[in-house]
């Protein structure tokens, strides 16, 4: 299945700057898998050691939060796009 | 019928001359109270239209003085107070902008100590802050008190911004079903070291001013359940939804946070 994967700006300097890539894959962790090859470094960005998604980071099926399908295990479909996004904090140190 | 001094309806005809809000809602407006926590780039934007709009009480809460580095975003803030309490300068151009609004400038930290205190005499409470202990203690306090709560994060060219509606417990999702824990330290970067376009403060900021006066008016649809993120290189906005967690540990069904808790803050980053 050929789906999009949106990257947040952090993980974009991993990509070349690219903002969305195209992958083939059936499932979402086989499309994290993808990435890992293409670009290294991705997977421990996304995935903690046993395999799950960081509790810092939400993986989108188009607008549905993952953890509330069958996480890394969903199945993917032609056009599906998959969206990171990272629990962001902006600005100083401390308020 | 109001009670608008002729200045008042001069200065606030374009809000009155909408049928979402007209005279009602504006009256609406300057009776109610907002808090803005974080006077820097997310709060320099939301506090300049929150006091423009004549909400009636307005305060803002922040530790820091104003530096040159604040300046390309923080536009409440002018080279001439660099070295301020940037409450202080914030206080100063938003008096000079309506003097119709109480203003109430907090130069302090915020804690676990004194913000059940600072959010309680508030309506809706907005996140401006730009790291992750203070934004878990701002929603579980704003959880505990039921308050409605404006949260918004920006880095580089990103912004998120969703609203938790603490005056429905029951089903607003919170930050914690966001994001359940801070990041271990040093996996996020902030914007120290990552950088932040300045105008994505002006874009994010605004949205949460949009959203408090929806919220305050009770129009529209605010981002309840609902994050927006904005990839400003693309211009994109999108929108995804924010259920909330049956397992969260604020709000879920067990839950196991009864008390405000503070987390170690760090400033190391590498994500």
């Amino acid at each position: 299945m050929a789906v999009v994967v949106r990257v947040p700006t952090p993980l974009r300097r991993l990509t070349n700057g690219q903002g969305e890539i195209e992958v083939e894959a059936g499932t979402i962790r086989e499309a994290i898998e993808k990435l890992e090859e293409q670009y290294p470094g991705f997977k421990e960005r996304l995935l903690d050691e046993n395999g799950e998604v960081r509790r810092f980071v939400n993986l989108y099926l188009n607008d549905e939060d993952i953890r509330f399908l069958k996480g890394v295990d969903t199945e993917l479909k032609d056009g599906d796009t998959l969206s990171i996004v990272p629990a962001i904090a902006g600005g100083k140190l401390r308020v | 019928m109001f009670n608008f001094t002729e200045e008042q309806i001069k200065r606030y005809a374009r809000h009155i001359i909408l049928p979402e809000v007209g005279g009602k809602g504006q009256e609406k407006l300057l009776k109610s109270k907002v808090l803005v926590i974080g006077a820097g780039g997310l709060g320099s934007p939301a506090l300049f239209y929150l006091v423009a709009a004549g909400v009636g009480k307005v305060g803002f809460v922040d530790y820091d003085t104003v530096d040159f580095s604040n300046l390309q975003r923080q536009i409440l803030h002018t080279t001439d107070r660099v070295g301020e309490p940037k409450v202080e300068s914030a206080k100063k151009t938003l008096k000079a902008l309506n003097p119709d609004v109480e203003l109430v400038a907090y130069n302090t930290l915020v804690n676990k100590e004194n913000i059940m205190d600072l959010i309680k005499d508030y309506d809706i409470v907005l996140d401006g802050t730009d790291n992750f202990p203070t934004r878990f203690l701002i929603n579980d306090a704003c959880f505990f008190a039921g308050k409605p709560l404006v949260s918004a994060a920006m880095l580089r060219f990103e912004g998120q911004c969703t609203v938790f509606d603490f005056r429905d417990k029951e089903n607003s999702p919170c930050y914690r079903c966001l994001f359940p824990e801070p990041p271990p330290p040093g996996l996020v970067p902030s914007c120290q070291e990552a950088g932040i376009l300045g105008a994505i403060g002006g874009i994010m900021g605004c949205i949460q001013a949009t959203e408090a006066i929806k919220v305050l008016l009770g129009i529209g649809e605010p981002l309840v359940g609902k994050l927006l993120v904005m990839d400003a290189l693309s211009m994109d906005f999108r929108k995804v939804k924010l259920r909330k967690d049956p397992g969260c540990p604020l709000c879920g069904e067990k839950p196991q946070i009864k008390e405000l808790i503070e987390y170690e803050h760090s400033c190391e980053a590498r994500f």
